[in-house]
Order: C-alpha cells, then structure tokens, then sequence
C-alpha cells in the first residue's frame, strides 16, 4: 500500500512541528523555578531585598543562554533564522552610543519573552503534545484493548459502542495535528522574530546601511572596469593602430616610385587608418581619460570640449577637486549631453557650466538644438539619470520640442 | 642630430626610429621610462628628445614631469611631447618655462611623415610645434572678449600661428600669400594689443601668453 504524497508530507511537517514544540517545552519553562522560588521565599522570609537581587541576577544571566538556545532551536528544527543583534564597535562603545544602542534593539524585550511569554507558550506547546498524545491513543485504541484479560475485554460493553467513536475522535484530532502544530510554531517564530531579533526598523536600518555600501562598491567596481578598459585599449590597439598608420605614412613617404595605383591604396588605407585611430581615441576618451584622475574634472573637460564639433562655451567655477566617483560622474554627463547635442538635435552651440555650491556639484549642460528629448525613452539620458541616482543626486531635462535642451544635475560631494 | 626616444610601446618605437632617421637624425638611445630617458640625456646631451606622456609605471603624466626636468637641469634642450590624447593642462605646465624648443603632439601626427619631421625640426631649431587641438583647447579656455572682436579667419591665423607656424607656413596651410597672412597677424596683435615683434618664436610666445598657456 502506497501512502498518497499530500498525506506523507503533511505527516512528516505534523512531525517537525511537534518535535519542535516538545523541544521549546524545557527552554520556556526554564525562568519558571525561579520566579516560583522568590515568590515562595519573599512570602515565607519577607526579605524581598534578597530575593529581588538574586532572581534578577539570575534572570539576567539566563537570558543570553536561553537566548542562544531559542535561536538553535529555531533554525534546527524549523529553519527560522532569528538575527542577532548587532553590537556596539568596541571603539564606538560610549555611554551616548550605548544609550542609543539600548533604546534602539531594546534587548529587555528578550527577557520579557523567556519570563513572562515562555511559560504561556510552553502551556500551549503542551495543550499540543497532548491532543497528539490523545490523537495517537485514540487510533490504536482497538490495539491495546486487544492486550486486556480476554474476560474484561468480553465482559465489556463499550468495546462495540464507545471505542469506535474514541478511534474517530482520535482520527479527527490526529487529521488536525499538522495545522494546529504549523499555526502554533508560526505564532512562536513571529514572536521571537518580534522579541529576539533585531527591531524591524533596526532591521530596515541595518539593510539600507548594507544596500548604500555595496551600491558604492558597485559604482567603484564600473568605474575601476571602465579605466582597465581604457588602460588596456591605450597600450594595446591604440598603439597598434598607431603604429600601421605611421608605417604605412612611411611607404608613402619613402616610395615615390611605386606605381600610382598601388600609390592610391596605400594612400586610402593611410587615410583609413588614421580615421580608425580618431574614432576609438573619441570612445576610449569617452570611458575614462587619464587627465581626469591626473588633474580632475575641470582639466578633462578641456579636451572634451574642444573635441566636440560644435562651438562649446565652457564655464568652470571648483575651489577644490571632487572626490572621483563625483568627477567621473559629471563628466560622464557633460560628455553624453555633448554627443546628444551634436548627433541628435542638430545645435549650433552649446555651453557647459560646472560650479560647486556648499557641498553640491551643480552641472548645467544646454544646447540650441532642436529638443524633444526624452528622458523616460530609453536613450542615453536613461542611463546618465541612473548613473547619477547612484550618487544620490538629482537630474532634469527639460528639452521642448524646438529647444533648447538643457541637462541639469546636481551630484552631492561633500567630502 | 641626435635624437632621444622615450617611448613604452616598442612597436610604436620602432616606427619612430624610421621616420626620424627618414628626418636626417640619428637615434642615439631609446628609452621605455622616464628614468632610463633621464639617464640618456645625461649620457647623450642628445639636440632633441621625443617623449611620450604616458609611461609606466603610474601612466598618467611621466612624459611631462620628465620633460620638464629635462628643460631644468639642461636648458635649451629641445623636448617634444607625443600623447594618444592632448590636455591644455599639460602643455600649459610645459611651456611655462620658456616656448622655444617645445612640441606638443599627438601620436597620430607622426603618421603624416612630412609634416611631422618638419614640426619636429622646427622644434629642434628652437621653435614651437603645439597641436592643433592643444591650440583648439587653448583657444576655447579664452573664449572671453578680445578673441570676439576677430574675424574668423583671423582666429584661423591665430591658431596656426600658436602652433608654431611661420608666416610662410600658415600662407601654405590657408593657400593665400604670405603678405596677406601678415596683414591679418598685424590685424590680430592690434586687436588683442600683444606688442608687435618680428621674430617668429618671441611671437608665438606673445600669442601663448596671450591664450594663457605659458602663465610664468
């Protein structure tokens, strides 16, 4: 006989979960001894000074134990992972800190569980164990009236009449185990999630701390790939293309005597090669120029501006560099601004104003080109908002259909 | 002539060699950093020194700083920069000191073999060689009033003549006659009021001072 999947595995949770109660049964009765003897001795001696003191004492003690306990009990048995809770730097321990440490986690909240809550939810685990007990004794109820004296057993009325209700009764309850066991250790996992964990705002606090350093790290890592690019472009296929043109300048140079078509196709391929070498210094440059780490921001531009075909009006006001990811950022902007100008809207100028104001980067980049840029169309301008929101800064375009565009972002770069 | 080469890219150095012995000079030493370029000058005293602006080990401005020095401790050697890519900022460091024998060019330049071997005698003989787009960088930093009040062809002049062109060079890249061209430089000087001098270094000198780039 084949046991249906469904059955089998609500058989096989009901078992977790009762293992799982029966475990938590010892650990939350644990602080009941002793609130039991400082209520029995303060009623006999009436020195309530020393039975205070040492429950409290003990209390305070029991409760990490009981703590690390709970937590091996729930991620053995139910695979619930309680956080701990994230303690104060040893450097950054202050009373000011601990203070707001404290008021922050609010670690008594464990010793209400293990004092106040535990007994009432080792009262349910038990009221579980035993509809179990009773479930089990119910079905098999026909097995051990069979292990009665033959005389009893025959003599006995209610062996046709009451023992097939108690082996339903025990069907039903045995039938309901699985749901009351899971409902019981979800309402316990809640609890300690809620009383031993981390608050959900510390939670919050501690993922948004988490998320903002590993956005740093990703923004770093794009930088660090984007300059390993260009590093291995400038030494490599620059050089390389470089170096094809120049010897084929020098055939041309050196041999006048060839014939004049063969002349021509060197001459092209001269041509070509030059070209090559324009085009990828404008995508190299546009990845991560050197004299941007050497110099900053305001030397780069320079360069950029005056490789742009249009006429750039370029206005920098920086008492001091930037930290990098800031530089890179505002140049990333200024130069996608300046290849949106010359390809898509057609402008006969454009002017580049870069000016810090307290701790903000203020970069303004505006052409008279013909406008109607999107920002939400999923062109460049998508990916200059994102690279921007990853500063925490802010970004606008406003690009009428006739012009004239304007991009503006102000990136944070406090120091 | 003798001629030093410090240059990271031994394809690219080999290139060089052949082009400038194609120029009438002799490589001397060639070197793959700054310090074994410092070290050749010091053996050599070579009548120019090609170097390139990015050489280990950081890659950023080793050329530059090494040429520098080069005009420090041996002055009046001629240094000629190539670079993949031109910054104003270094070309201003470069020329603070003095513009005479100074080149500053970018590496595709050597490609047209002619006009590089004449830009770089040029600087050999105590000229001046800037980049096209070194000047286009320089021009575009002085965008402010007395650069407005010239023609366009006169700003054409201006950025030939801060190249480092002579007159007969500048008639021949805008095909008209050297009357004509200097006509327009004295239109430029009166118009920018840069003192008038009949020497073609001392005038690029008065145009780059004027731009900002040497601002010692």
């Amino acid at each position: 006989m084949t046991i249906p999947a469904g059955v089998r595995r609500s058989a096989l949770r009901a078992r977790r979960d009762t293992g799982f109660l029966a475990a938590g049964v010892p650990p939350h009765l644990a602080l009941v001894p002793v609130w039991a003897w400082a209520a029995t001795t303060t009623a006999e001696t009436g020195n309530w000074l020393l039975t205070v003191s040492v429950s409290a004492a003990l209390i305070l003690l029991g409760t990490p134990v009981l703590t690390a306990v709970q937590r091996a009990r729930y991620r053995a048995l139910i695979g619930v992972d309680v956080p701990r809770l994230t303690p104060i730097a040893p450097e950054q321990r202050t009373w000011a800190s601990t203070a707001r440490w404290l008021a922050a986690t609010r670690p008594w909240r464990k010793i209400g569980y293990h004092l106040l809550l535990g007994p009432l939810l080792a009262l349910l685990e038990l009221l579980v164990l035993v509809l179990a007990a009773a479930g089990l004794a119910g079905v098999s109820v026909y097995a051990w009236t069979w292990a009665l004296p033959t005389g009893i057993r025959q003599d006995w009325f209610g062996y046709l009449t009451e023992l097939p209700v108690y082996t339903a009764a025990g069907l039903l309850l045995l039938c309901a185990l699985p749901w009351t066991a899971r409902a019981v250790a979800r309402a316990e996992a809640r609890l300690a999630l809620g009383l031993l964990g981390p608050s959900r705002a510390q939670r919050l606090q501690e993922r948004v701390d988490q998320l903002a350093v590993s956005r740093t790290d990703l923004i770093e890592a794009v930088d660090a790939e984007r300059r390993r690019i260009e590093r291995d472009l400038h030494d490599g296929t620059q050089q390389r293309l470089v170096s094809l043109a120049v010897n084929l300048g020098l055939a041309i140079a050196t041999r006048p005597d060839l014939p004049s078509d063969a002349r021509e196709v060197i001459a092209r391929a001269h041509l070509e090669a030059k070209e090559a070498i324009a085009e990828l210094n404008d995508l190299v440059r546009g990845l991560h120029p050197a004299v941007l780490e050497d110099r900053g921001l305001d030397a780069a531009l320079s360069g950029l501006a005056a490789r742009t075909p249009l006429p750039v009006r370029l206005r920098v006001d920086l008492e001091e560099r930037v930290a990098p990811k800031v530089e890179s950022v505002a140049y990333f902007v200024i130069s996608e601004a300046l290849t949106n100008a010359t390809k898509h809207a057609n402008a006969m100028r454009a002017e580049v104003i870069v000016r810090q104001v307290g701790e903000v980067l203020r970069v303004r980049v505006t052409d008279d080109g013909l406008g109607g840029a999107d920002a939400a169309a999923g062109t460049g301008l998508t990916g200059l908002a994102k690279r921007v929101g990853s500063l925490d800064g802010a970004f606008h375009v406003s690009s009428p259909v006739g012009g004239p565009t304007t991009i503006t972002a102000e990136l944070p770069c406090a120091r | 002539m003798r001629a030093v080469i410090a240059e990271d890219s031994v394809l690219l150095r080999v290139g060089l060699i052949k082009v400038l012995e194609m120029g009438g000079f002799q490589v001397a030493a060639e070197a793959g950093d700054a310090e074994g370029l410092l070290a050749a000058v010091e053996e050599h005293r070579p009548e120019l020194a090609l170097i390139d602006v990015r050489m280990p080990p950081g890659f950023t401005d080793e050329g530059v700083r090494a040429a520098m020095e080069i005009r420090r401790r041996w002055p009046g050697t001629p240094v000629v920069l190539l670079s993949q890519y031109v910054e104003e900022r270094y070309a201003a460091d470069l020329l603070s000191a003095n513009t005479s024998g100074v080149g500053y060019l970018l590496k595709q330049r050597i490609a047209d073999v002619a006009d590089f071997v004449a830009a770089v005698r040029r600087v050999a003989d105590g000229g001046t060689a800037l980049d096209p787009q070194v000047v286009a960088q320089l021009l575009l930093r002085r965008d402010s009033d007395p650069l407005a009040r010239l023609t366009p062809r006169e700003r054409e002049v201006l950025g030939l003549m801060a190249e480092g062109r002579s007159n007969a060079g500048i008639a021949q890249a805008l095909v008209v006659s050297e009357s004509a061209v200097a006509k327009h430089i004295n239109n430029i000087f009166a118009k920018l009021d840069l003192p008038v001098v009949d020497a073609d270094h001392r005038r690029v000198l008065a145009v780059l001072r004027f731009l900002g780039a040497s601002r010692a």
